[in-house]
């Protein structure tokens, strides 16, 4: 795959938000988040439905926060179209100008921000997203992925200093994923800031230096992906285990440090371990030692969701 | 005014099927004064009527509706706009730019399918074509703008715009004599008696009142928009 080199950017801008907020109705939607987006690429990482996409309207202007501020280089950022100066916005919505092709679109976004040659920027944008190919095609005709990267491209064409993809990845297929992902990284190492939402942990962890998780519109945890990664790996996890005799092998597992709590069911043991590493290690060695089978070892807490939960849950304890 | 967001709007506006509605209309009012000419010589009557009931009575609040919504709404609502706002371009300047493109199509569509349909039937007799040319004109500059600012304030502008048109100006208009001063038909009306002489053509609404009324709403509709456009909160798929 050719990568075409991206603009080196000097300036470097700040996205600011304090005590932010906003509420539906009665339906809170994003919770007293505070957090500085710099230079770099910012993966926010949530499940569904968590205020990711809220968060992001917000920075760029598409929503006013009910409470706190959003600004960008300290400039208040809504209601302020002097601002897309310096953002490049990438929605989820896949809605574009269907009867334009690739071409007009990109040239008419790199014309509409007054570029003093819109041709050779929109020529650019497209080589960035490998799109060039399919320029003159009407944008109805491409796949996903296609209006997908037409968009970044869009958003790429007045060389922004900051760059918000709301869930840049769905619809890719892997190509077009890995070739994105290295144009994030590449425009994040040359110093622009760059904030990506998305509720895969793997996407964020290959991608963003930086994750701000959002649960349930709080800012859960903040850190670089170790640090994340470790916290979730560290919390206590729930494993089912099966095996030729469950009454022995649960005497000796709770007789570890490893599991704070051991039950019997009908369905087999029920092991609440504490040190995830240590009970991965032990559990194995344990049943070679005692000559039990284990017929199943299944963790019952492994979804985003309960880990997104015990991650909130320590940020508030 | 922005010529590139002009350029995208005639684009969705006249490029896909939306010309067909725009077409219907002042296709059936010059088709019916053929028809009219064809099977007998229609008088300055029936013209007046023809242009009364069916060009500003009917064909051109449905345009205006069908053009005021059409260039703004489609977009907010399936948040294509986002292309056009997320760039350093003032907010009223996009909706000016929209009102203009949707003021040029009722003006097409609308007065010169009227002048056709007035002159096919009775040529230029007592100023009846040129009168309700220029009150359709008017009229349809002043629905452009009203129904793009429905367009903005509501997602379902094409319900309102459709309750305004036919319930307020069709039925409460012709009906409640105080109903008609606030009624844009009525002034396009009022603009047309002013330039015809015709004995069969009576106004409502005196020119006085339906010039600054239409100047007002006309001003007062695209400064709203403007307005609200900068404050248009556009959310994800969450």
């Amino acid at each position: 795959m050719t990568m075409t080199t991206t603009p080196t950017t000097t300036r470097h801008s700040v996205v600011e938000l304090t005590q932010v907020s906003r509420w539906y109705g009665n339906v809170v939607a994003v919770n007293d988040v505070t957090m500085t987006i710099g230079p770099g690429v910012t993966g926010l990482l949530g499940p569904n439905g968590a205020g990711k996409s809220t968060l992001l309207h917000m920075m760029a202007g598409f929503l006013a926060p009910s409470g706190g501020s959003a600004t960008l280089n300290g400039r208040r950022i809504w209601r302020n179209h002097e601002i897309y100066r310096l953002i490049g916005l990438v929605p989820e919505k896949e809605a574009v100008y269907g009867f334009l092709t690739g071409w007009q679109f990109v040239l008419s976004a790199a014309r509409l921000h007054g570029l003093p040659s819109p041709a050779d920027a929109a020529t650019r944008a497209l080589d960035l997203v490998e799109m060039s190919p399919a320029k003159d095609r009407r944008i109805e005709t491409y796949s996903k992925g296609m209006r997908q990267r037409v968009k970044v491209a869009a958003a790429l064409v007045h060389d922004p200093q900051v760059l918000l993809l709301d869930e840049p990845f769905n619809g890719m297929d892997p190509r077009q994923r890995l070739h994105l992902m290295d144009l994030v990284r590449q425009l994040g190492e040359a110093g622009r800031t760059i904030l990506f939402s998305s509720h895969i942990l793997e996407e964020v962890e290959r991608v963003a230096q930086q994750i701000e998780v959002l649960v349930a519109g709080r800012h859960a945890a903040s850190g670089n992906f170790r640090e994340i990664r470790r916290r979730m790996t560290d919390r206590p996890h729930l494993f089912r285990v099966r095996s030729s005799d469950d009454r022995r092998l649960a005497a000796a597992l709770i007789a570890d440090a490893s599991s704070s709590a051991v039950s019997l069911t009908d369905q087999g043991v029920e092991v609440q371990a504490v040190d995830f590493s240590r009970f991965t290690s032990l559990l194995p060695k344990l049943a070679r030692d005692l000559d039990i089978h284990l017929w199943q070892v299944s963790p019952t807490d492994e979804d985003l969701e309960s880990v997104f939960s015990y991650l909130i849950s320590r940020s508030s304890a | 005014m922005n010529a590139v967001v002009a350029d995208i709007t005639y684009r969705a506006m006249l490029g896909r099927k939306r010309i067909w509605l725009l077409a219907l209309l002042p296709a059936a009012l010059i088709g019916m004064a053929a028809l009219l000419r064809l099977i007998g010589g229609p008088d300055e009557h029936t013209a007046v009527t023809l242009m009364q009931t069916f060009s500003i009575g009917t064909m051109l609040p449905l345009l205006g509706l069908i053009a005021g919504t059409g260039v703004i709404a489609p977009e907010i609502e399936d948040g294509t706009i986002m292309h056009l706002l997320a760039k350093p371009i003032s907010r009223p300047v996009i909706a000016l730019t929209k009102f203009a493109v949707a003021a040029s199509l009722v003006a097409v569509f609308g007065a010169l399918s009227t002048f056709v349909a007035a002159f096919l039937l009775i040529r230029d007799e007592s100023g009846v074509a040129y009168g309700f040319t220029l009150g359709a004109l008017v009229g349809g500059v002043a629905y452009a703008a009203v129904f793009m600012l429905v367009g903005v304030l509501t997602r379902h502008a094409v319900t309102v715009g459709v309750i305004y048109a036919l319930v307020w100006e069709g039925l409460v208009g012709g009906y409640v004599p105080g109903a008609r001063s606030l009624s844009i038909q009525q002034w396009a009306q009022s603009i047309a008696d002013r330039i015809s002489s015709s004995a069969f053509l009576t106004s409502n609404v005196s020119l006085g009142f339906a010039v600054p009324a239409m100047i007002i709403v006309t001003v007062g509709a695209l400064v709203w928009a403007g307005q609200r456009l900068r404050s248009l909160s556009l959310t994800g798929d969450e």
